[in-house]
Formats: structure tokens, sequence, C-alpha cells
């Protein structure tokens, strides 16, 4: 025996529509119940939950459209179907305008009237499966999870939409501490996959010999060293996505194996004689301009092809600026609970100053610089003495006296090597870098520790 | 045994004799016909050209027919309010049903005319209203006749039988 699908509420003042309505959708199964009037339809919206809402567009005391408005409001996963009579057409596409799945005009033809409710229903299964996944993402990415509200990651957050739902290889671009993780994970939690592991693997993080066995795992004896047999990334992320940051650190000869494994979709463990197939999708990071390396002979350019199908760039802070107060009170609230402090606000001053201020370091350094107010600032309220790049430290400007961009990060790396005494990792950690890109800078700009070398 | 009495109305001889046949088979159920005088004239609704298969049921439900139950059988349109047209209509768990050959006929789509196809089709779509009576609501078996039809072809595709969980249900309450 069938079980009713789903419940119906048919409202129309005409007891024959009804009724005949009614019966009509009792003998495909579903649960119906009628209301005559709008006051009872929102009774019985009050009283039970229904997936489809049939309604007549005109009803002497309360028309279709107010009551459309009251029903959405009282539960807004209603799909609203309104039945109109052919004189009031325009008034059925105000109601679609108002947010109506959409109208009939009286009489229906069974086959329309059966498919809109299919269709309906449709709807109304991907919405709630859609807030599912909305919750998923909140989970996955916890209470970093906000990125702003500006148009610019607006944007983007539509583009992660588009992009998720297809198995295309993603390259997110932007520079460290913009969230391109974040945005991965993102893309993933939307995507059929979803179900599946996402496995990241920073590629900057890892020398060359441990990069190649972290990817593709090896056999006992592969290497010295390798008491036993291990699986790698792309195993573990078979049926789901594969996640590579740093992508522009990797070594000439592992982009050859890691081309040759996103292409054909099968690799040999180090040591093993036999390939594994796997199925995952290739989402890739990077931080640096690839076009150029690619140029420069130092990516492959095939291999810069297959991750390159479509690209998509997170804004730096500072290109958002409108983004910064809301994400500086989300850090704050958060700090706050987890130090158990009261700065429960940030001035006017401090503000303008957060909102002046370039953030190289981007989100994740506007957090830190959140912390360290909350560390050193007093209640009720983070000062702009409190914040790092303010004070203590008055040579925040370039040594070299240069404004632009690369001038900056250079003397802001040497301001924050000079302060934990050109402690890498704690430099590195700071600076929420890794330390391969930390040295890669210090060999860029030629840093030098005070005291030595000239 | 219970009884199905069949009410024609406006329905040629030629299809009505062998449906009741079949509808035995199918239903496991005395067939009877009724005498003529059934008058569904006040059903009709002259401005849409169609019988109103809501007041029809209403109607049949007022024979005298015992316990038994009562279908309507149309060689006319039905409809219902709001609705351009229905193949039939009956009572969920009631007594009542009726069902219209009008549009199961190959004439009215401008098709050849195909007797033999009409009359599967009337046999499908009665023992299907008949389902309904016994309380089953549309099946989602592939080929069951309780499956639902909104046009003609649909009605092709179905047997003029239950799935074995439709029929396990009818004969549970017809037992
Ligand atoms: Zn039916
Ligand atoms: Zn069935």
């Amino acid at each position: 025996m069938q079980t009713p699908v789903a419940n119906i509420l048919i409202v129309d003042d005409e007891f024959s529509v009804r009724d005949s309505l009614a019966s009509w959708f009792r003998q495909d199964g579903f649960h119906v119940e009628t209301a005559e009037s709008a006051q009872e339809a929102l009774r019985k919206m009050q009283e039970g939950t229904f997936a489809v809402a049939l309604l007549d567009i005109k009803m002497p005391g309360m028309d279709g459209l107010e009551l459309q408005e009251r029903i959405r409001a009282i539960d807004q996963t209603v799909a609203v179907i309104m039945i109109t009579a052919f004189a009031t057409v325009e008034t059925a596409v105000q109601a679609l305008k108002q947010g109506a799945f959409d109208y009939v005009t009286k009489p229906v033809d069974p086959d329309e009237l059966s498919h809109l409710v299919g269709r309906a229903l449709e709807k109304r299964r991907l919405e709630t499966e859609n807030a599912r996944m909305r919750d998923t993402i909140d989970e996955i990415s916890g209470s970093d999870a906000i990125i702003g509200d500006s148009p610019q990651m607006q944007k983007v957050m539509e583009l992660v939409r588009t992009v998720a739902q297809t198995d295309a290889t993603v390259m997110v671009l932007g520079e460290s501490g913009t969230g391109k993780e974040l945005i991965a994970r993102a893309i993933h939690a939307y995507s059929p996959r979803r179900y599946m592991p996402i496995v990241p693997i920073n590629c900057g993080a890892l020398p060359e010999s441990l990069l190649e066995s972290e990817l593709f795992g090896h056999e006992k004896g592969a290497f010295t060293g390798a008491q036993y047999r291990r699986k790698g990334k792309l195993e573990m992320a078979h049926g789901g996505t594969l996640f590579l940051d740093e992508i522009g650190t990797i070594s000439l000869k592992t982009q050859v194996d890691l081309l040759r494994a996103i292409e054909t979709k099968e690799f040999t463990r180090l040591g093993a004689s036999r390939a594994v197939k796997v199925d995952f999708r290739v989402i890739c990071a990077t931080n640096e301009d690839l076009g150029d390396m690619v140029a420069r002979g130092a990516f492959r350019q095939d291999l810069f092809y297959r991750l390159n199908v479509f690209s998509m760039v997170l804004p730096p802070l500072r290109e958002r600026r409108t983004d910064i107060p809301l994400l500086a009170r989300h850090f704050l609230k958060r700090f706050a609970m987890q130090m158990d402090k009261r700065v429960t606000d940030i001035s006017p001053e401090a503000m303008a100053q957060l909102i002046a201020h370039d953030w190289p370091g981007n989100v994740r350094e506007l957090a830190n610089a959140i912390e360290r107010a909350m560390v050193v600032g007093k209640p009720p309220a983070i000062r702009p003495d409190d914040l790092p790049f303010v004070s203590p430290r008055p040579q925040i400007a370039s040594p070299s006296g240069g404004q632009s961009l690369a001038d900056m990060e250079k003397a802001h790396i040497a301001q924050v090597l000079d302060r934990v005494n050109w402690n890498i990792s704690h430099a590195a950690e700071m600076l929420d870098i890794d330390r391969t890109t930390l040295y890669a800078r210090i060999r860029k700009f030629d840093l030098q520790r005070r005291g030595e070398g000239n | 045994m219970a009884t199905l009495h069949l009410v024609p109305i406006h329905l040629s001889q030629a299809l009505l004799q062998p449906l009741c046949a079949r509808l035995e088979r199918s239903l496991r159920i005395e067939v009877l016909v009724r005498r003529p005088g059934f008058d569904p004239e006040d059903t009709f609704d002259a401005s849409r050209g169609q019988y109103n298969s809501r007041k029809l049921l209403a109607k049949l439900l007022d024979e005298p027919v015992g316990g038994g139950r009562v279908m309507g059988v149309a060689g006319v349109d039905l409809f219902v309010p709001v609705l351009t047209y229905v193949f039939g209509e009956a009572q969920l768990d009631g007594r009542a049903a009726v069902v219209s050959s009008y549009r199961l006929d190959n004439a009215i789509y401008g098709l050849p005319l195909d007797p033999k196809l009409l009359h599967e089709r009337l046999v499908k779509e009665a023992v299907h209203e008949m389902g309904h009576t016994y309380g089953l609501v549309h099946c989602h078996t592939h080929k069951c006749v309780m499956r639902s039809s909104t046009y003609v072809e649909e009605i092709d595709l179905k047997d003029e039988g239950f799935c074995p969980d439709c029929r396990q249900w009818v004969d549970g309450r017809s037992g």
C-alpha cells in the first residue's frame, strides 16, 4: 500500500472546487486539507505542515495575494500555486513576483496540474536539501566560516555554487590568508561528492620526496623508513575531492606524476607494481602567478592547463574593505568568548585604523590582530593603541620608504622576523604562511638578520 | 459474493457487454447491468458541454443497489470543476465510481479508429476507478492498473490488472 507523499492545502470559497480538487489529490495519495476562507487556511497552516498550497486568487475577505504572504510568513517552504480565472492572469503574475511557485488558469488540464504539483514537490525537496547543505558547510568550516558580505564575496559564493555542480578542476587564486581552503571546502560541500571526503594536502609544507609518498602512498620497503604500506592522499580522496594547496611549490618531477594521475585517474604507489584506479575531483590553490611560472619554465604548461579549467580569484581584504567591520566584530566576539574577556567593542578610531590598514596577511592577519588587541587591550573596547600595526613599532613604514605592495610586504615580514628574533617557525605562524613560503620570501626580498651579514 | 452494478450513461452496447466479463475476471466480483432508468441530464453543464462527474457520483449513490458497488459507465465527456476533463472518478474507499469512454477513443484525437484498443482502455480505467473504491490510491509500480494516467497513451502502458501489492489490498478488502 502506498503511503501519502505529502500534505496539500486547498483554499477556495467555492465548495465544488475544494471538493473536486480534494478528491482528485486524495486519489493520487496525497493527504488533503481544505479551507473555505483565508482565516480557516491560516488556522490550518498553524496546525499542520503543508508541502503545497493551492489558493484561489480571489476570495471574499482576504485575496489570494495577501493570503499567500501570510502563509509564507508562517512557513516559507510551502509551494504556493495560485488558481485564477482567465481575467485575473495579471494578478497571478503579481503573485509570481511575490514568490508563488506558479499559477493555473481554470479549468486546468489534469496533466498540467499533476506535473505542476510534481515540480513543486521536487523544488521543495531540493530546497530542503540545500538548507541541509548550508548546515553542513557551517559544520565543516566551524565558526571561521564567515567570509564577508561584500558584493565581491557574494559573487565568489555564486561561482562556488555554480562550479560545485560540475566535476571540473578548480583553481582557487588569492593571497595567503584570503580563505582559499574554506572556499575549496565549500565547493566540495555543495557538490555531488559531498558524502565522500575532501582530502587536503599542503604541497608547500613538504619536501619533494615526502610529498610524493603523501600523494601516491607507498608499499612497505619502498624507501628507507617505509616500514608499512601506506595509502596516499589520492587514494583517500577516492569518490571525493583532493585539495592541493600551494600547488605552485611542487617540483617538476612531481608535476609529471600528478599530471598523469589526474589525466588517467590511475597511479602507482611508490614501490608498487600495479596501478590503482581512483576517482577524485581536484581543487587546487595558489598565491603565485602560475602563468608567469609557466613562462619561466618553473611550472609545466600541460599541468597548468589541466588544473586551470575553472579559476576563481578571492579578492584580498584591502579590495573589499566593507567586509572589515563585519569580520572584525566576528573575531572580537569569538575571542571574547574564548578568552572570557569583557572587551565587547571596537572604538570608532580603532575601527577606522582597521579599515584603513592594507592587511597583506588578509583575513587571518585581521584575526591575529584582533586576538592580539584583546590580549593587550583593556575593557570595554579595542583602541588604536592595541593594534599591532599602530603600535608599538613606529617603523611600520618600509625601511626603504617604498609604498608598493612588495615594499610593504618586505617591511612587514622583516618586522615580524625581528619581533620573534628570527624564529622562522614562529614568524611563519604569525604571518600565517608556511616555512617554505617564508624562506622563499626571505630569499626574494634578500632579508637579513640585523647584526649579521652586511 | 459482492456485486457491482453497472449504470450505462449514453454508452453503446458494443462497449458495455464485453466490459462485464472482463470486470468479473479482474475484480472477482459479480457484475450486473442496471435496467435503464438512470437520468444523468441534470449533471450536464451546458456551458462546458460535459457531464459533472462529482454530481454523477452523488446520483449514482442514490441508486438502490443494497450494499453493492455502483459504477456509471459513460460514453460522454466528464469533468470536475477546475479540471478540463477526467477519464473517471471514484469515491475513495466508498461505493461509487464513474468512468468515461469518451476520451479513450482514438476518434477524438483524429487517429484511426481502433475498437479493440478503446475496449482495452475502458476496461483498465474501469478497474482503476474500482480500485479507488477499495481505498487504493495511485500506485508507482510500472504496469499496475492503479498507476495514474493523465493522458491516454499512459493508459496503454499499463496492464489491466493490479500489481501484487494492490491485488493483496483489494483481496483483503473484498474478502
Ligand atoms: Zn486514479
Ligand atoms: Zn499497484
